[in-house]
C-alpha cells in the first residue's frame, strides 16, 4: 500500500505544540471512522500513525490533529496550505458508537486523547436521541494545553450535554477546576449501570480512569480504551505494535477494557 | 534417481529460468546462496550443532544433505534483509509520482528446504499473504517459487521438529521432495508434490521407485525422529506463557542474554521489519526501504517519551512469549518450527527448550521484584 | 430537602460512624453560604473551622509573589475542605475560596478537637477518616506530578 497524495487545505494551531490539518485527496478518498487512524507521510521524512479527529461521513476534508513530538510530526505540523502529504489508511478499530447507543455515554479524554474522541462526541451530539445523558470529561496539563477550546465551549453551552474540564496544574487567571481527571467521575450525571465509557489519553491516566469508572459502577465491559504502541507498517506485517496477544494496528487501537486491564498491569509489556 | 540426478535437477531449473538457491560451504558454514551447478552443493560435509556451537566437518561419505540447518533460512530470499519498496520523484508542488519496486527478474527455486523450514515458510505465508493485507514484495518472491524439499536423515544436536510437529518428514508445501539414501549406492527418492514438480521430473534421470527404495526412505525419517537433539513439551504452552508473564525465569535468563538479537536473525519465522524513509537532497526524490528489525533492540518499542521494553528481561520475555504463545493469538499457529537455530547461534547458548521446561516446572511462580 | 443531620450522616467522610457520634458532630455544625470568590479561610489563619461542600466547588490556592494566587486543587460536592484543624499546629496551609456560589456545612473544629481529647475513640474514628482524605489527595497530587500529558517542551 503506497501513500495517497493529499493536499493541505488548512492548518490550525490548537496549542503551543499541536496543530490540526485538514487534507483533500488528490486521488482516492480516505475515510477513517471515529477511532480509526491513518499513516501520515511527510515526504522524504517518514510516516506516523495519527488518529482521525474529524468525521468523514459527508464530503468534508480529512482531519487530523497532530502533536509535534518528533521529526516526522514536526515536519507535518510545519506544512502550509498547499503542501502535499501522503496518507495510507484507514486502519484499526472504531469507537463502538452503535453498540453504546441506548444508554448514557461518558467520554473521558486526557491531553491529546481528546482528538481521537472528538468524532465520537460529535456523533453522539448529532444523533442525540440515540443516547441517554452525554458527559464529556476532559483533563489537560494546564489551561494552555486544552484542545478545541471553542468547540468545548460550544458543547458545554448545549442544554443536553455535560462538559467538565480540569487541569493538572493551573496558571494565573484560571478559575476552573484543578485536579486529576478522575475527580470528575464521581460527579458525572450518569446512571452507571446503564452507561458506557470511551476513554483516551496516556496509559497511566486511562488505568486510573477505568478504575474510577468501575468504582462508580460502570461495568468493565462497557468501557473502551484506545491503546498505543510503536507502529511502522499499520498492516500487521512488521510486528512492532504488539501488545501481548494483540496487534494494535489490526485489533485496536480501540479495545474493550476487559481485554486490556490485565495487560496494562504487566510492566514493560 | 542417482547421485548425478542433482546435476540434472539444478540444470533443468536453471534452464527454465529459475534462480536456484541452495546450500553451499562458505566461510566455515553451510550457507544458502545462488548456485550455478550441483557441484557447489556441500558434498561430503556435515556440521556439529550444539548450544552456542556450530562447526562444519568433513564426512567420510559423499552425502550432500547429511546435516540439519545452517545460519541462513529461506527468509533471506523471501523476506530479504533490506529491500526498496518504492521510490518517489518530487514534482514541484504536485503529488510525487510513486513507483513501486518491480518483482525480481527471475523466479526463485529453493533447493534443499527442510521440513522445519517449509513450515516456517507456511507460517510467514500466513502473516504476509493470508491477513487482511498482502505484503507485496513477499508475494512477488513467493509467487511461482519452486520448492525442492529434502527430508532429514541427520537431525542436529539442537533439533526438535518432532516435538513441534514440523518434521523431520516433509509432508506438504513442496514441488519435489528428495530423500537421500547412502546405503547400497548413493541415490535419491524423489516424491512429486505438485503438477509443476511432475513436469520437471520428466527432465530428470529417474526410474520408478521400488518398494525397497520407499522403505529405505521412510526408515531415514523414522530413525531421525528418535535422534532429535532436544525435546519440548508443547501441551498448553500458549496458556502456560500467558499465565506466567511475571515468572522469575525471565529475570534469570536476562542475566545471560546479551540482547544481541542473533536468535531473531537466524529464526526462520521471525518476520519483524522496519521501514525507513530516505530522501535525496539533490533531486528531492524519496525512497522507502524495508529492513529486518529485532524486538531485542531498545528502539523497537519506542513511543514518544521512551521505550516500553527497556529491560533485557522484558525483551527476552517478548520474544519467547510471542514465539511460543501469542503467535497463536495473532496468527493461529505456533511461531516455532523446532529448527534449533536460536540455540546454536546464541553466543551464550540460551536454550529455549530448557527455558520453557523451567517455566513449566515452576508454573505460577512470580518474580515479586519485577512484577507489576 | 435533607435536614442538617441527614446531610452529615450521608457525607462520605462520616460514613460508618455510630448515631451517637453523628449527633455529637451535628451539634458542632451549621449551614453556611459563600459568594463566588469569597474566602473560606486564609493561609496562616488558625484552623478552627472545616467544611463539607454541599453545592458548588472550592478552590484551594497558594499565593506566590511572582504569579499571585494559583489554584492547586479543587474540592467537589460531598468532599471535605480542611484537615489542619485536627493536626498541630492547627493552622491553615493554603487559601480556600468559593469557585462559584457555594453552600456548605461548617463544623466547629476547635470544639470537636476538645471532644476528641475527652473521647479517644471518637478521636480515633475521625483521625482514620481524615487521614484517608489526605491519602487520596496525596495520591492524586503524586500522579499529577508524573506530568503524564507532557506539554510544551516536554516529551
Amino acid at each position: 500500500m503506497t501513500p495517497v497524495a493529499h493536499r493541505v487545505v488548512s492548518r490550525v494551531q490548537e496549542t503551543a505544540d499541536t496543530w490540526t490539518l485538514e487534507l483533500e485527496s488528490l486521488d482516492v478518498r480516505v475515510r477513517p471512522r471515529a477511532g480509526q487512524f491513518d499513516m501520515l507521510y511527510a515526504f522524504g521524512v517518514g510516516e506516523v500513525p495519527i488518529s482521525t479527529s474529524g468525521d468523514h461521513e459527508g464530503d468534508g476534508p480529512l482531519t487530523h490533529t497532530i502533536r509535534a513530538v518528533g521529526a516526522v510530526t514536526r515536519a507535518l505540523c510545519g506544512l502550509d496550505a498547499g503542501a502535499v502529504v501522503g496518507v495510507r489508511g484507514p486502519f484499526g478499530t472504531e469507537w463502538p458508537l452503535a453498540q453504546t447507543a441506548g444508554g448514557d455515554l461518558v467520554i473521558v479524554a486526557g491531553g491529546i486523547g481528546l482528538a481521537p474522541l472528538r468524532p465520537a462526541v460529535r456523533h453522539a451530539l448529532a444523533r442525540r436521541d440515540d443516547y441517554g445523558s452525554v458527559s464529556v470529561l476532559v483533563g489537560a496539563r494546564t489551561p494552555q494545553d486544552l484542545l478545541f477550546v471553542s468547540e468545548l465551549e460550544g458543547w458545554r453551552a448545549r442544554f443536553d450535554a455535560e462538559v467538565d474540564v480540569t487541569v493538572d496544574a493551573a496558571a494565573t487567571g484560571w478559575h476552573g477546576r484543578v485536579g486529576l481527571v478522575t475527580t470528575l467521575i464521581p460527579g458525572a450525571v450518569i446512571d452507571p449501570a446503564n452507561a458506557s465509557a470511551l476513554v483516551c489519553g496516556p496509559e497511566v491516566m486511562m488505568t486510573f480512569v477505568v478504575r474510577a469508572l468501575v468504582d462508580r459502577g460502570v461495568p468493565l465491559d462497557r468501557i473502551w480504551v484506545s491503546m498505543e504502541r510503536n507502529m511502522r507498517c499499520a498492516v500487521g506485517h512488521c510486528g512492532h505494535c504488539q501488545l501481548g496477544p494483540t496487534l494494535i494496528c489490526r485489533d485496536g487501537a480501540v479495545f474493550p477494557a476487559p481485554a486490556m486491564t490485565r495487560l496494562m498491569e504487566v510492566r514493560e509489556l | 534417481m542417482g547421485a548425478d540426478g542433482l546435476t540434472a535437477l539444478v540444470e533443468a531449473l536453471r534452464q527454465q529460468g529459475y534462480r536456484v538457491v541452495g546450500p553451499t560451504v562458505r566461510d566455515g558454514a553451510i550457507v544458502l546462496d545462488e548456485i550455478s551447478s550441483a557441484d557447489e552443493l556441500p558434498h561430503g560435509w556435515t556440521a556439529q550443532h550444539e548450544a552456542a556451537t556450530y562447526r562444519v566437518e568433513r564426512r567420510e561419505d559423499d552425502a550432500v544433505f547429511g546435516w540439519a540447518v545452517g545460519p541462513h533460512s529461506w527468509k533471506q530470499e523471501l523476506l530479504p534483509s533490506r529491500v526498496r519498496l518504492w521510490r518517489a520523484a518530487a514534482r514541484n508542488g504536485d503529488a510525487p509520482a510513486i513507483e513501486e519496486e518491480p518483482p525480481p527478474d527471475r523466479p526463485l527455486a529453493l533447493l534443499g528446504a527442510r521440513s522445519c523450514d517449509l513450515h516456517a515458510i507456511a507460517i510467514q505465508d500466513r502473516v504476509f499473504l493470508e491477513g487482511r493485507y498482502v505484503e507485496r514484495d513477499y508475494a512477488q518472491r513467493r509467487d511461482g517459487a519452486f520448492v525442492v524439499a529434502v527430508n532429514c536423515g541427520e537431525p542436529g544436536g539442537t533439533c526438535f521438529c518432532a516435538s513441534m510437529g514440523t518434521g523431520p518428514r516433509a509432508e506438504t508445501g513442496f514441488d519435489l521432495a528428495l530423500t537421500e539414501l547412502t546405503e547400497v549406492g548413493h541415490r535419491y527418492l524423489v516424491e512429486v508434490g505438485s503438477e509443476r514438480g511432475r513436469a520437471l521430473v520428466s527432465a530428470l534421470p529417474v526410474r520408478e521407485a521400488s518398494e525397497d527404495d520407499r522403505a529405505a526412505a521412510t526408515k531415514v525419517t523414522d530413525d531421525a525422529v528418535d535422534r532429535m537433539g532436544r525435546r519440548l513439551e508443547t501441551a498448553g504452552i500458549q496458556e502456560l506463557l500467558a499465565a506466567n508473564l511475571e515468572h522469575p525465569r525471565f529475570a534469570e535468563v536476562a542475566e545471560r542474554c546479551l540482547t544481541c538479537g542473533n536468535c531473531t536473525l537466524v529464526c526462520p519465522t521471525c518476520f519483524c521489519t522496519s521501514v525507513e524513509d530516505v530522501n535525496d537532497l539533490a533531486d528531492g526524490s524519496a525512497e522507502r526501504w524495508r529492513s529486518w528489525d529485532s524486538c531485542f533492540s531498545t528502539e523497537y518499542s519506542y513511543i514518544h517519551g521512551g521505550s516500553i521494553r527497556r529491560s533485557p528481561r522484558a525483551r527476552y520475555r517478548q520474544w519467547l512469549t510471542h514465539k511460543f504463545g501469542t503467535w497463536f493469538d495473532q496468527f493461529g499457529t505456533s511461531g516455532c518450527v523446532g529448527c534449533g537455530r536460536c540455540i546454536i547461534w546464541c553466543p551464550v547458548g540460551i536454550d529455549v527448550t530448557e527455558e520453557l521446561a523451567a517455566i513449566r516446572a515452576t508454573d505460577g511462580k512470580v518474580d515479586r521484584g519485577n512484577a507489576g | 430537602m435533607e435536614t442538617l443531620d441527614e446531610l452529615i450522616a450521608h457525607a462520605p467522610v462520616f460514613a460508618g460512624l455510630g448515631s451517637e457520634d453523628l449527633t455529637l458532630i451535628a451539634g458542632c455544625a451549621q449551614n453556611v453560604g459563600f459568594d463566588d470568590g469569597e474566602l473560606l479561610f486564609r493561609e496562616g489563619e488558625p484552623a478552627d473551622t472545616f467544611y463539607v461542600v454541599r453545592r458548588g466547588r472550592v478552590s484551594l490556592e497558594l499565593h506566590t509573589p511572582e504569579r499571585g494566587g494559583l489554584v492547586i486543587d479543587t474540592i467537589e460536592p460531598g468532599e471535605v475542605v480542611g484537615w489542619s484543624w485536627l493536626f498541630e499546629p492547627y493552622v491553615w496551609h493554603f487559601d480556600a475560596r468559593a469557585a462559584g456560589p457555594l453552600r456548605a456545612i461548617a463544623f466547629d473544629g476547635a470544639c470537636l478537637r476538645g471532644k476528641c481529647d475527652d473521647d479517644k475513640e471518637l478521636g480515633y474514628e475521625l483521625m482514620k477518616r481524615f487521614a484517608q482524605v489526605m491519602i487520596d489527595r496525596l495520591q492524586h497530587a503524586r500522579v499529577r506530578l508524573l506530568d503524564v500529558y507532557g506539554g510544551v517542551g516536554v516529551g
